[in-house]
């Protein structure tokens, strides 16, 4: 392995995406490949989560700032869209971390493709209801918690 | 002994790729025309959202287009530089939107036939457009959810909604034969497995929408003649206007960028 491709890939799964910036690349399952040439260049493979995801740019020129300020004399980011990414692909830690903020995750891998209810982040109840299949951004869904009251968003399921 | 295996030629993987971009593009601008304009905010957030996806699928879809024709139009060339009778797209995508029973039954009609195509091209034998499909599948997938709720609500709700309902139903209904119309480029992709046969689809489609507007207390509208020709380019005067305004900025101002 060429010098410095851990550190690459470590760097580059710590950017943070754009709109939910407690969320790294790596939490998302967005960042698929780091390759160093011998020459020290950088090659980066992100995949959208949707297919007009209008962050995915962004993410490459941050990627790419990150790597040249960190040295790398080169970087190339790339996109690929096969294999499809789903929420599946959510890292470890992404769950908890939407949770934390108060946005309720979608169901692990194991679970039903759509959850039949939500845990309503604010107060724990699972008396709550979707208002609308799409939210403020195009991985989102906005639901109503009908115990407190409190609207919530959701990381909606795609499969 | 050499074994063959027949490609699909690049010129017809281009049609093909334009063909499907344009559908996406064209219906992509349709919904964003109802930014700032739709019943209620949250419909509003959803309307966009579709038209983002689907504007996504039309650059992915356009993109391998201009590859595969090789003669160096990108995706903003084909998006902005063809007129009306160089696109490729469905009839039904171009129509004007009408009221929100219209843009719902027209997002049913092309979410119902989108989910069953794409779901066939990403196990079909063309890499780059089983990508695409693969991920745009998940998509119409959940377009269609929306639409399918939106038409039983509809269908089942006021005296109001209900006729209205039924209005949109006969007037989209002659634009639902060319989506099973393969052009010449779609019959060879489909003998060399880089695409289901359009006719095989039609089947499906047709017990789909059934099933949801007999659930609907809906009824599928009686034959009244079939329209088509956008395929090979004869399209609606809807198409025109709608181009106008998309392309107006980029025409105006060359390589303009934001």
């Amino acid at each position: 392995m060429p010098a410095g491709e851990e550190l690459a890939r470590r760097l580059a799964a710590e950017v943070p995406d754009p709109e939910l910036p407690f969320l790294t690349l790596g939490d998302l399952g967005i960042l698929r490949r780091v390759e160093v040439s011998l020459a020290g260049t950088v090659r980066v493979v992100l995949t959208p989560t949707y297919s007009g995801c209008p962050a995915i740019s962004h993410m490459a020129d941050q990627v790419r700032r990150t790597l040249m300020d960190a040295g790398f004399p080169a970087v190339q980011v790339d996109t690929e869209l096969s294999p499809a990414w789903s929420t599946d692909r959510l890292g470890p830690g992404a769950r908890a971390k939407l949770e934390a903020m108060d946005i309720a995750p979608p169901p692990p891998p194991a679970a039903a493709a759509i959850a039949l209810t939500l845990k309503c982040p604010n107060c724990g109840s699972l008396h709550t209801r979707e208002l609308s299949h799409f939210g403020s951004t195009a991985c989102k869904s906005l639901w109503r918690c009908l115990e407190c009251g409190e609207p919530f968003e959701h990381f909606k399921a795609l499969r | 002994m050499t074994v063959e295996t027949a490609v699909l030629s690049a010129l017809d993987l281009s049609e093909v790729g334009l063909a499907l971009g344009d559908d996406c593009l064209v219906l992509s601008h349709r919904l964003a025309e109802w930014t700032t304009r739709a019943p209620e905010l949250e419909e509003e957030v959803a309307l966009a959202n579709l038209a983002l996806d689907l504007l996504g699928q039309a650059r992915s879809l356009l993109t391998l287009a201009g590859e595969a024709e090789g003669r160096c139009r990108d995706e903003d060339q084909l998006a902005y530089w063809r007129d009306d009778r160089g696109f490729r797209n469905l009839l039904l995508v171009e129509q004007p939107n009408g009221d929100f029973a219209v843009t719902m039954t027209r997002q049913l009609f092309f979410s119902t036939f989108q989910e069953l195509l794409y779901a066939r091209v990403a196990a079909g034998n063309e890499p780059r457009l089983a990508a695409i499909a693969a991920k745009g599948v998940m998509e119409a997938r959940y377009h269609l959810e929306h639409s399918r709720l939106w038409v039983q609500r509809l269908g089942g709700g006021t005296e109001e909604s209900h006729s209205r309902m039924r209005r949109a139903l006969d007037l989209l209904w002659p634009y639902t034969q060319e989506l099973f119309e393969p052009t010449p480029p779609f019959v060879r992709a489909a003998d060399l497995g880089a695409l289901p046969p359009l006719s095989s689809l039609e089947g499906p489609w047709r017990q789909s929408i059934a099933a949801l507007l007999a659930a609907s207390q809906l009824e599928v509208p009686e034959f009244s003649g079939w329209q088509s020709g956008g395929r090979l380019g004869r399209h609606s005067e809807h198409l025109g206007h709608l181009l106008a305004e998309m392309q107006h900025l980029h025409r105006s101002h060359p390589n303009a960028s934001w």
